[in-house]
């Protein structure tokens, strides 16, 4: 049973030393909202208030942005991803890039 | 006939500025009266945006926590901030929409973290992205992400 990755926006683990680097790693993921959910929004966007499709959406996203890079460092034998920043960039109008990257290190 | 079909798009717009400043106020108020209790519920879990963590703390193991929510500016406002930009100046209707939205997101954030049984969040970072950007029908609303890293003790 392989141990869980550690994740952290920190550039050390307190605690532990760092043994090696093994450079970068980046998950990333390019969504386009549905029409349903932008009526929906359209609709709710009079009222104002929080736009619960969206937020499902994009953390959604994310998650899946952050997986990718989770199996990007397994794939380097990495057991820790370290300083992590996430990125949001739109491609063209209605999709937008999530990007998450990071550092990928074996700790003990 | 034209005149009708004015009338009726004038009159579709004054409903909406009505229906937006009546609820967009209420929805607001609520909004920040539930910002200002979880606020006060979450006051031990300290945020903190230093990169580095003392000695003196426990570091039982860290974890990331992030937080996000996507909130929309409601018609009046949106009507409201079109007339500032006539002007220039403080745009107040977008200060308290993004006030609202980082708020809120620290708060998810906060609720993640607490989950995890941590006490303090180490360098915390927000992101912000407006999501339908461009466009004519532009509706503005905006994403605020907030993430960090849960010293678990």
């Amino acid at each position: 049973m392989e141990q869980q990755m550690i994740t952290s926006t920190l550039e050390y683990l307190p605690g532990r030393t760092i043994k090696t680097h093994l450079g970068i790693v980046q998950g990333s993921t390019v969504r386009a909202k549905h029409l349903g959910r932008d009526i929906a929004a359209g609709l709710k966007n009079i009222v104002g208030g929080e736009l619960k499709g969206y937020s499902e959406l994009l953390s959604e996203a994310r998650e899946e942005a952050f997986q990718r890079m989770i199996r990007q460092a397994e794939a380097k034998g990495a057991n820790a991803v370290l300083n992590v920043r996430f990125t949001t960039s739109s491609v063209t109008q209605g999709a937008s890039e999530i990007l998450a990257y990071g550092s990928a290190v074996v700790a003990e | 006939m034209e005149a009708v079909f004015n009338f009726f798009g004038l009159s579709l717009v004054v409903f909406l500025l009505v229906l937006g400043y009546g609820f967009g106020r209420l929805a607001e108020a609520r909004h920040y009266r539930s910002i200002r209790r979880r606020e006060e519920a979450f006051s031990d879990l300290i945020i903190v945006c230093c990169k580095t963590v003392p000695e003196s703390l426990p570091a039982g193991g860290s974890q990331m926590v992030r937080g996000s929510v996507v909130v929309s500016i409601d018609y009046f406002k949106h009507f409201v901030a079109g007339l500032r930009m006539i002007f220039g100046g403080r745009v107040h209707t977008y200060e308290s929409l993004l006030d609202r939205g980082r708020r809120e997101a620290l708060l998810r954030m906060q609720a993640e973290a607490r989950k995890l049984g941590a006490t303090v969040i180490f360098n915390t970072r927000f992101e912000t992205s407006s999501i339908s950007k461009g466009g004519g029908r532009s509706i503005g609303c905006i994403e605020v992400l907030a993430y960090g890293t849960a010293i678990l003790p």
